[in-house]
């Protein structure tokens, strides 16, 4: 009986010394973690427009079908021009080459503002994140369209699957409290 | 004046080819000045969930696992943990898509110990820590309750079938090299493989790509029959969680008071995670002697396996580190120089286009792979030694004469408990 004691005290002593080391090991961890962290502030994933390049891969490799990208226009750089690549202006011709940069759900729309001007506005329901528009705005444009992640689709997966096969390491973690890099009122300079 | 701009192509092919980047602040048509009062709309920034939200996430997680404790191992009850992991399913999978999860907080944790450059959230932090400690103290109530991928297997349970000891325990050491792996290249930058291959986020979330949702319906579909595929052959986070159960305070026990082994809660378990008395092959002197014959083998085996696994992981490096992107770009090139004429290949195409040099990429990926040599050879070692450990483990026989559950592979999901007929002592 004595001896079955000492095993079982034996036992609980180890079990004891055990428990307390991995206690120890994973509060350690998780303090290191900390202190290694810039700060314990909460991140979301977000496109930098000038490092894009427009690869069309944010409208296949969203984990959600409808991708959370979604073009983005920055009226504040917009030329208002008449003729938008991405917008189909009626009676256009559709063999010039020009078509290509055409958006492919007819997501652009337009108003008409006064001669000559035009505002374009995206319809981000239909709007896939191809960037399609994008390329065209920025070859032969201002570069007003540009891709965002809108923040109320994106589910903020721990790993951006867009972000990890991004050929421009356009995306990257940013403070959840300035989750945009919309351009004009965001700038190259200011984030490097 | 700009007004019909499709007369003034060739100006803007002039401008394109002149431009490059030094222009883009700038603009190509100046904006207009308007004369009808219109006035430019700001394009709306809708707002990523409040923070307030993500910290209700961690008192949620907190009231569930304290409330699992207690319906494990002080209330036994089985219908509480049961509708406890049904909530959880609803509210971290359903309702919160799923992420973050304590699974692939493990990746967070990695990174954040491993590139000073990335902060760790808190709430990803907390998602790490707290199941474990709450293991540390009650067992793995986290994965009968509040796990969202344990719950939603273990509600499908229909026909569990038994498996011969020896294939769970090999299949059993598959998630200690998933987590090797997982923290590798989370470590290293390169990759979070939990969550690239997290079989049930798609179901959460009723959307994502074919591969996601083919591999959870599977997972589901095998679940039926062998219980907890994911938990038992693939989780990680399980690997952890059951180091820390297996030196538990306290931990569910099948029996209130004394067992009288009426073998009743035998086939209760569809995880095979109830022990049997050993008594009396304890006793055997000479299974005994085997037994200690081969655990001084294994004893000597570990070192040797440890090295061994650090040996093989260091081999394995460069192969390894093709995992980071930027690795496998540098290697590409070098290799297939042609490509680069190759406008299909879009990695290689933003790379020429970034303005970045060839020597620049090739550095990087060679400072990165350096990473990879210790830390895949730090990974082979961690695996031999869990390989020689779980070896010794297979010849130790605790005395034990009464049913009871393997503290390390409980999920403490209640079931045995139902069984037995044993009144609580008052």
């Amino acid at each position: 009986m004595e001896k079955k004691d000492k095993g079982h005290s034996r036992r609980t002593f180890i079990n004891n010394g055990v428990r307390l080391a991995l206690g120890v090991s994973v509060v350690g961890t998780a303090a290191f973690s900390v202190k290694n962290s810039a700060s314990g502030k909460d991140y979301v994933w977000q496109i930098d427009p000038f490092k894009c390049t427009q690869c069309g891969r944010c409208a296949t490799e969203c984990v959600k079908a409808t991708s959370a990208v979604k073009c983005v226009h920055a009226y504040a750089l917009c030329g208002y021009c008449d003729l938008c690549g991405g917008y189909l202006k009626p009676g256009a011709k559709r063999e010039t080459g020009a078509e290509n940069q055409l958006c492919p759900t007819a997501a652009i729309q337009r108003k008409f503002i006064e001669e000559p001007y035009f505002e374009y506005i995206i319809d981000e329901d239909l709007c896939i994140g191809c960037a399609k528009c994008v390329k065209g705005c920025s070859a032969f444009g201002n570069g007003s369209l540009h891709l965002q992640i809108r923040q109320d689709l994106c589910v903020n997966c721990n790993q951006c699957s867009i972000g990890s096969s991004c050929p421009s390491d356009a995306i990257s973690r940013v403070k959840a409290d300035e989750p945009y890099k919309i351009k004009g009122d965001w700038i190259k300079e200011e984030e490097s | 004046m700009l007004k019909k701009f499709p007369n003034l192509a060739f100006l803007l092919i002039l401008f394109a080819l002149l431009s490059g980047s030094l222009l883009q602040a700038q603009q190509r048509f100046p904006k207009p000045e308007f004369d009808s009062g219109y006035v430019q709309p700001d394009p709306t920034q809708p707002e990523p969930r409040a923070m307030a939200l993500e910290y209700f996430d961690v008192l949620v997680l907190l009231a569930v696992l304290s409330l699992a404790s207690w319906f494990a191992v002080k209330k036994r009850s089985r219908r509480g943990l049961l509708w406890l992991s049904v909530f959880s399913l609803i509210y971290f999978g359903f309702y919160r898509d799923g992420c973050i999860c304590s699974i692939g907080a493990i990746q967070n944790v990695a990174l954040s110990i491993f590139d000073p450059g990335y902060a760790i959230s808190i709430t990803a932090l907390l998602f790490f820590v707290l199941p474990l400690l709450f293991a540390l103290f009650f067992g793995r109530t986290f994965c009968a309750a509040a796990c969202p991928l344990g719950v939603i297997q273990d509600l499908i349970i229909i026909n569990p079938v038994s498996i011969p000891s020896w294939i769970r325990k090999t299949l059993g050491f598959i998630p200690v090299i998933y987590l090797a792996l997982a923290v590798l290249f989370a470590a290293t930058g390169s990759d979070f493989i939990i969550c690239r291959y997290d079989p049930f986020v798609g179901i959460f979330r009723m959307n994502g790509p074919f591969l996601m949702i083919f591999l959870g319906v599977t997972f589901l579909l095998l679940g039926m029959f062998y219980a907890r595929p994911y938990c038992r052959v693939f989780c990680p986070y399980g690997v952890l969680m059951g180091w820390m159960s297996k030196f538990s305070r306290r931990h569910l026990t099948i029996t209130p008071s004394e067992c009288i082994k009426c073998k009743l809660c035998e086939g209760s378990c569809p995880f095979d995670a109830i022990e049997i008395p050993v008594d009396k092959a304890y006793r055997n002197p000479e299974v005994s002697r085997k037994n200690l014959k081969k655990f001084i083998l294994y004893i000597v085996l570990i070192p040797v396996l440890a090295v061994t696994g650090g040996w093989i992981g260091s081999k394995s490096h460069v192969f390894m580190s093709r995992v980071h992107p930027d690795v496998y770009l540098a290697e590409l090139m070098i290799s297939q120089p042609e490509l680069r004429e190759d406008e299909e290949n879009l990695d290689i195409q933003a790379f020429l286009e970034s303005g970045d040099t060839f020597a620049q990429l090739v550095e990087e990926a060679g400072v990165i792979r350096d990473k990879f040599r210790i830390g895949s050879m730090v990974m082979g070692g961690f695996i031999g030694l869990a390989l020689g450990i779980t070896l010794m483990n297979q010849v130790v026989f605790r005395r034990r004469e009464d049913y009871e559950p393997h503290k390390g592979d409980c999920f403490s999901c209640g079931r045995c408990m139902d069984y037995c007929p044993v009144e609580k002592d008052r």
